[in-house]
């Protein structure tokens, strides 16, 4: 890393930034892949290269700041050679995350959320990895390590402190077990790259979206929109071009399913978006990769390689003239808001990640304003094995309203913590039984936006009759303290409001402060009723889901769990939501004074 | 007319600019005290509240006394009002909230020339400064705010015509303004 100097941006860092802008085309819309690469590079943006960058691609400066200012993974300014980012899901928590943190802010001598002195090295929190199967985890320059010991932090401060390059690091680190448990039609498929291609050729574009129609195969993000609805709008809209992008923003805390599916299934995953080019009739496709994942980047640049070389991908793919589709890998950069499809294209077009106001949907005004189908990376792997199956005989499987099979991605309390296969309709008592969960209290299905249900409750079924769900699934055991894990889950909204919206940013910062408040011992009756206000400003006034789905943790822990808050709380009608005593304290001291004005009595 | 509502309002933490507004009611001000009489107020000198209807408060909370003055208010008030930017956030006075209240003492009174007499003031008689200021609803309940530094004269009126006539108060399209 470079301190921040103009004079040290020399002619040899000039010729690299110039020549990563060709690579890009001198293309302003590719902004963030070429910022993330600038930030790889320096392990920061420099202030020259803002500069530079504002003069080759011929945009404002301010509009350089101000994607660099929206995404956790970008820095504009030094944020130490080595940037550590623990992974604070709540399960992370589970497995002593935290106490893992501090140990190493020790080890370093310093404090989360401060770069060292010495510029080497900064340690922070940051939202669910999604490694929640194999935590704690944390991030370093990027690159992926799960499985944290004490005495694997301990190693990690030793090569910091000996500044090891991180190629250099025990490969055993950054080993991501793929951990699958049970697997089903998508997971024991055994087509070959190509299968379903060559069938869906002989069918056409309009007979695949009616075949997916058919199947009533439904998106598999978490909404459940039918995806051959989809295709179809999207093929008859009016466009330019037409574009599919892949959706692999993983973000929902406790999901990890789309990793997993990237790591084993990325042919299927590609065959699945270039049969959807067929039936939408695109050439381009995105596959929209969360920061997180870089570590999977080159490989599945080698399997899209791959795919060239064996014409699955390119112009004339299997020899048909006129079918040509190419797929380019966009990383995302610590944003969980662009898992929003809106704020994916957004994020797709170099811009901050701020959902678009919706009309009009993205199948007829997408990417570039052009019509564009996005997809969960499961959905077009169940799309592909739909249509190689049959649309009918997929249909058979699961239940009427929500067909074929789901991965859930198993987390917390539970002796096998992975990736579970079932036909849609299995109930949460089955799925604690096959992972080993024992004297379980809750399961957060679908994440912090989705139900926590409890005991009276793990009757029910996964499905879009029932519990909707993208796929996490995480255990809560009766040692858990709820209120906890709403209180994480607040903070998660907290920090990835994107800001747009005054609701939601100040809603859930309220939010957080309420809870805050209420942990502290300064809670009240008075502050639940808060909480409901807030959950009806945030519900009715927020510009996308993320504000509207902020409360549900804490409604559904409450609901379900009301002691967990109510033996936190002081029986008063209001309390202040601080030490007022403890807030003179430090005047005190300065003054020397302990006279009876020099203290707050409770009261009220 | 059925008995006057008894108004008691004060400024904590604040600069008095929300008073300036309430006084831009102009003329209204004659509507007003047909409706209200005040208690304790900077517009009477009355110096503690005696049982009140509606308490008006502007500015945050940054010493003990302010927080002795909050305490006396929400024992009067039925109803009790945040009403400006400080009151509501902490607004101005809490850009000293990222500092250690220590090192200002320090700088101000033993570092800084000029000002500097050798001690920080220790007199029983000044209220010792909180180590943060705070908005009013983190110390007491509030009942109602009115956004605006300050609020306009018009926005106030509003609110109070409204409370006063039993509607809830409600500050339509112009009378909340983010410019």
């Amino acid at each position: 890393m470079l301190p921040d100097n103009e004079l040290r941006f020399d002619a040899s860092r000039q010729i690299w930034l110039d020549q990563l802008v060709a690579r890009h085309q001198t293309d302003a819309s590719r902004l963030l892949q070429i910022l993330r690469e600038v930030q790889e590079y320096f392990g920061h943006i420099p202030q020259p290269a803002i500069s530079r960058l504002a003069e080759k691609l011929s945009i404002p400066r301010v509009r350089i700041e101000s994607v660099g200012s929206f995404y956790s993974f970008l820095h504009l300014k030094p944020h130490g050679e080595y940037r550590v980012l623990f992974s604070d899901n709540i399960t992370d928590r589970m497995l002593g995350s935290e106490a893992l943190m501090q140990q190493m802010c020790q080890q370093l001598w310093l404090q989360p959320g401060k770069v060292s002195e010495d510029g080497l090295v900064s340690i922070s929190p940051t939202s669910c990895t999604g490694m929640c199967d194999q935590g704690p985890a944390l991030l370093v320059n990027g690159r992926a390590i799960t499985r944290l010991t004490h005495q694997r932090v301990q190693e990690i401060a030793q090569l910091i402190r000996n500044r090891t390059p991180l190629n250099n690091w025990p490969s055993d680190f950054f080993h991501v077990d793929d951990n699958i448990r049970r697997s089903g039609l998508l997971l024991d498929n055994t087509l070959a790259p190509g299968d379903v291609l060559r069938k869906a050729l002989s069918l056409g574009g309009q007979k695949i979206v009616e075949a997916v129609k058919t199947s009533a195969l439904r998106g598999r993000g978490g909404a459940g929109f039918p995806t051959g609805l989809k295709w179809e709008a999207c093929r008859n809209a009016q466009g330019s071009e037409h574009y599919v992008v892949c959706n692999a923003d993983e973000g929902e805390p406790g999901t990890f399913k789309d990793r997993v599916l990237l790591t084993r299934q990325a042919d299927l995953v590609f065959e699945g978006m270039t049969l959807c080019a067929l039936a939408v009739g695109s050439k381009k496709g995105f596959l929209y990769l969360r920061g997180e994942y870089r570590y999977m980047l080159e490989p599945l640049q080698a399997v899209l390689q791959r795919r060239r070389d064996n014409n699955l991908l390119g112009a004339k793919i299997l020899g048909q003239s006129g079918f040509d589709f190419d797929i380019d890998i966009h990383l995302g950069a610590g944003a969980y808001i662009c898992g929003e499809e809106s704020a994916l294209i957004e994020s797709l077009e170099g811009k901050r990640g701020v959902p678009r106001s919706r009309p009009p949907f993205p199948v007829t005004h997408g990417y570039m304003q052009q019509p564009t189908a996005v997809d969960n990376v499961e959905t077009f792997c169940q799309a592909a094995l739909a249509l190689h199956m049959g649309a009918e005989k997929y249909r058979a499987i699961g239940t009427e309203k929500s067909t074929g099979s789901k991965l859930i991605s198993v987390s917390g309390d539970c002796a096998y913590p992975g990736i579970y296969e079932y036909p849609f309709g299995v109930s949460v008592r089955e799925i604690l039984q096959e992972c080993g969960a024992v004297n379980t209290r809750a399961v957060q299905v679908s994440g912090p936006s989705g139900v926590c249900v409890g005991e009276s409750e793990f009757g029910r079924k996964l499905g879009f009759e029932d519990i909707p769900t993208a796929g996490a699934f995480m255990v809560f055991d009766d040692s858990r303290d709820m209120f906890e894990v709403a209180r994480n889950y607040v903070h998660f909204f907290a920090h990835e409001s994107c800001g747009f919206c005054t609701p939601c940013r100040v809603g859930t910062s309220m939010l957080k402060q309420t809870m805050d408040k209420i942990a502290a011992g300064h809670g009240t009756k008075y502050d639940l009723n808060e909480i409901e206000n807030l959950d009806s400003v945030l519900q009715n006034t927020s510009h996308c889901g993320l504000g509207r789905t902020a409360c549900n943790p804490v409604l559904h822990t409450l609901k379900h769990f009301r002691p967990a808050y109510e033996n936190k709380l002081k029986s008063l009608m209001f309390s202040p939501a601080f030490d007022l005593d403890g807030s003179l304290a430090r005047a005190r001291q300065m003054t020397g004074r302990d006279d009876a004005g020099a203290h707050l009595k409770e009261e009220i | 007319m059925s008995k006057k509502l008894r108004v008691a309002t004060t400024s904590l933490a604040g600069c008095f600019g929300c008073h300036m507004s309430l006084l831009d009611i102009d003329e209204r001000l004659f509507t007003l005290l047909e409706l209200v009489e005040f208690d304790r107020s900077p517009i009477t000198d009355i110096k503690h509240c005696g049982p009140c209807d509606i308490g008006i408060i502007e500015g945050g909370v940054c010493n003990a006394e302010n927080v002795h003055v909050l305490r006396e208010f929400r024992r009067s008030c039925k109803i009790l009002i945040a009403i400006g930017a400080c009151a509501i956030n902490g607004g101005l006075p809490a850009q000293r909230n990222h500092l250690d209240l220590g090192s200002c003492l320090t700088e101000v009174y033993l570092t800084e020339p000029g000002l500097s007499h050798g001690h920080i003031p220790n007199d029983p008689e000044l209220p010792l400064p909180l180590d943060k200021v705070h908005p009013l609803h983190e110390v007491v309940k509030i009942d109602y705010f009115i956004p605006g530094c300050p609020p306009s004269a018009d926005a106030i009126w509003k609110f109070l015509t409204d409370l006063i006539a039993g509607n809830t108060p409600e500050l339509g399209h112009g009378l909340i303004k983010y410019d």
